[in-house]
């Protein structure tokens, strides 16, 4: 367990993480929203090779997420 | 994606008085299938007025009683990110809907509740479809109906739309709401507790001036949330000074927006945890087994090219013969028998009729079953779930151009026809993104054009016909990258929009949904070539025939060697340059207007004829530039309605005319100078 913010395109796939906050415009972070990112929310990476689009899922929902957006989500790891 | 640009297509008749009923919900949830489950062919697709999105209504009938059916764009959420969004909230406030059902998965409660908690702050009442509960069952959650119903204040109806499962109560509830015996009272969702007491003051700043039909409770939670069209509405309609009372509130609270979404899901988690009595089984899902490969970033791109080959393969397989059969049985024997009919007429009318408009409209006519091969095979892979992936794993390679993953699905139904691709770019949320896939889309090849390399590669490269073939395929793609790049570069300063698409869960097609959607792109074609194609083919027989009734000295011919100057950069002779434009209306009219410039039937005769008169380098220069020509009238067309502006049609035959000419001259030179001269 790492308290300290690390950005969600870091988390490996099969690791668990809590959202702590999002950038981007306000649109992308509307989206982001609606589709279930809100700090405080745990998130599974489903699918990350270090490169290219990676797989989150959140409450339930499968999101795939481009890497520039994904590394805009700040995510306290919380243990696998 | 769907063909709905007849916008003047008549109504639907529906009874006067018929209650409106819209339907809602997010992408993924069986809206679909519910609709087209109530509607079946009762349906008409068009426009929102004024907007580029699918307008899709019908009517259906239950107990004796009339209903029409509004099917609202499957958005995630309310707010103005997207004209969806607009059209579905816009029609709610304004068109009063007498009842909104809310499509939710039953198997995806937590994320499809969202949708529901802004539907309930606006002022229809609203009935909560609690679809898929099969798939629920599948995944192993247990969703207890009564007990949501209790705890939302609203009916909810279990339902499975794909087997019909539950239509009836829903439709029951509905007709009880009509009928006053039954209320939808839903507890509201409020902000996160630490904004409550500033949207209260907000709420009172801007009460008296919020224009009705809008609630204020609404527009206030729409500033909150930083919406742009509300936003400017209220700009608009408050007094100078309570707009910067307003503007500072927003300003100091620019994160409002995530305490308004986190009061929702807190909402929404309180149901949840009432009314699933058994979440989610740590299970690995099928999906989960597929996507392991499906979307990998290496094997992915294999399986992708796999299924294009497969589609492709099934496509040519299947329509061929019934595409060649049409032309011999159907097309051919139709033109004889009007032309005995028309045997008192004068030469002209016969020529106008039979060789103008029954020859320009059958030869795009026998598309059809290529395309609804095509179509099927599309909408199967769509409704399967698949083209998520496709779009996932072809994220990287769209990254080149700026654009992302999403945009591979326009992009790749325009093998079948580009009219549809250009439709299809409105999956992609953001504009400039939309914009540049719209300008490159022309440059997938299309069966057309296809069908025109088809005929003339094996008259000049014999065994090598299939490699030319494949090259200029190829040759067509990278010309699509590199277009894509320079005009990212150009008109959007290389901005990148952002990647954000749910991966819904892989499940069983549904024959109806596919058969309805390849039904409504087949017809979109067909209402074309019966309007558009046939008025510039008769348009183009005129000119060949004008003013002596003799194709070597008509109007056409002259322009023909008018322009030839230019045709000669790339090899052509007038009857090449001729052949060339008027494939402007459908491509394959190219090897039309050939058959009668040598006054052969479109067979073995003109192939020997072409043999004979032009070299393999003018041959090959006339393949490149037709795949990369102004696209055919039918794309010019949609790509001005879809972009709203004449500039950027322009802009894109003016682009495609310049790339042609260019390649074309290019590849002549390059041919002469490797022999082929």
């Amino acid at each position: 367990m790492s308290p300290e913010p690390v950005s969600m395109s870091s988390l490996t796939a099969g690791e668990h993480a809590t959202v702590l906050s999002f950038g981007g415009g306000r649109a992308v972070q509307n989206r982001l929203a609606s589709l279930g990112f809100t700090p405080g929310v745990d998130v599974d990476m489903t699918q990350n090779y270090g490169f290219g689009p990676l797989i989150v899922t959140v409450r339930g929902t499968r999101v795939a997420l481009g890497r520039g957006e994904a590394a805009k989500i700040l995510v306290c790891r919380s243990g696998k | 994606m769907s063909e709905c640009h007849d916008v003047a297509a008549p109504a639907l008749q529906i009874a006067t008085g018929a209650p409106l009923i819209a339907l809602a919900g997010q992408p993924n949830m069986g809206k679909s299938t519910l609709f087209n489950m109530l509607t079946g062919l009762n349906q008409h697709v068009g426009n929102w007025t004024g907007k580029t999105v699918e307008r899709r209504e019908g009517f259906f009938h239950h107990d004796g009683r009339e209903f029409c059916l509004v099917d609202l764009p499957g958005t995630y959420s309310l707010t103005a990110n997207s004209p969806e969004e607009v059209v579905a909230r816009e029609f709610i406030v304004r068109e009063r809907p007498q009842v909104v059902v809310a499509v939710v998965n039953a198997a995806n409660l937590e994320r499809s509740l969202y949708l529901v908690a802004e539907l309930i702050s606006l002022s229809a009442p609203v009935v909560v479809a609690l679809n898929m509960m099969d798939v629920a069952a599948q995944e192993g959650i247990i969703v207890q109906p009564e007990v949501l119903a209790a705890a939302l204040g609203m009916p909810v109806v279990p339902m499975i739309a794909s087997k019909a499962v539950g239509v009836k109560e829903l439709l029951s509830v509905v007709a009880a709401i009509l009928d006053g015996k039954l209320v939808s009272s839903p507890k509201l969702p409020e902000v996160r507790a630490d904004h409550r007491e500033i949207l209260q003051q907000l709420q009172s700043l801007i009460a008296e001036h919020v224009p009705p039909p809008y609630p204020p409770e609404w527009v206030a939670l729409k500033l909150f949330e930083g919406d742009s069209e509300v936003t400017r509405m209220m700009e608009s309609e408050l007094p100078a000074e309570s707009m910067s009372a307003v503007s500072a509130i927003l300003r100091q609270h620019d994160d409002a927006f995530l305490a308004v979404a986190s009061g929702r899901y807190e909402w929404i988690g309180r149901m949840v945890r009432a009314a699933v009595t058994q979440p989610r089984i740590g299970q690995i899902s099928m999906t989960e087994r597929l996507d392991h490969w499906a979307a990998h970033p290496i094997w992915g791109l294999f399986i992708l090219a796999g299924m294009l080959g497969l589609v492709f393969w099934v496509t040519f397989t299947l329509a061929a013969p019934v595409q060649d059969w049409m032309d011999e049985r159907l097309i051919a024997p139709f033109a004889e028998w009007v032309g005995g009919l028309l045997q008192g007429a004068p030469s002209w009318v016969q020529g106008m009729v039979v060789d103008g408009a029954i020859g320009g409209v059958g030869s795009v006519l026998t598309f059809l079953p290529v395309l609804v091969v095509f179509f099927a095979a599309f909408a199967l892979l769509e409704d399967v779930g698949y083209m998520a992936r496709a779009a996932y794993v072809m994220d990287n390679l769209m990254h080149l151009m700026g654009l992302h993953g999403k945009s591979f699905l326009p992009l790749f139904l325009g093998f079948g026809c580009n009219v549809p691709a250009i439709m299809g770019t409105r999956v992609i949320d953001s504009w400039p993104a939309r914009l540049l896939t719209i300008l490159i889309a022309p440059l997938v090849p299309c069966t057309a054009r296809m069908v025109v390399v088809a005929f003339i590669a094996p008259v000049f490269f014999g065994e090598n016909a299939l490699w030319v073939s494949w090259g200029l395929v190829l040759m067509t793609l990278i010309t699509l990258v590199l277009a894509g790049m320079l005009l990212n570069g150009i008109l959007f300063k290389g901005q990148r929009s952002a990647f954000i698409m749910e991966m819904p869960l892989y499940h069983i097609p549904n024959a109806r949904t596919i058969g309805l959607l390849v039904w409504q792109r087949s017809m979109a074609f067909v209402k074309k070539a019966g309007t558009a194609i046939l008025g510039m083919s008769l348009v183009v027989w005129v000119l060949s025939y004008l003013p002596y009734g003799d194709l070597n000295t008509s109007l056409l011919a002259r322009f023909g060697q008018f322009i030839e100057p230019v045709g000669r950069w790339m090899g052509f002779d007038w009857r090449l340059t001729v052949a060339l434009i008027t494939s402007f209306p459908a491509k394959e009219n190219a090897i039309a207007t050939l058959g009668v410039l040598f006054g052969n039937s479109p067979e073995a005769g003109l192939a020997e004829a072409l043999a004979a008169s032009f070299s393999a380098a003018s041959a090959l220069s006339f393949l490149v530039v037709t795949m990369l020509f102004i696209p055919c009238m039918a794309t010019v067309a949609v790509v001005r309605q879809e972009t709203n502006s004449w500039r950027w049609a322009g802009l894109s035959v003016a682009l495609f005319l310049g790339l042609s000419i260019a390649g074309g001259a290019l590849t002549y030179h390059l041919a002469v100078l490797l022999g082929l001269g």
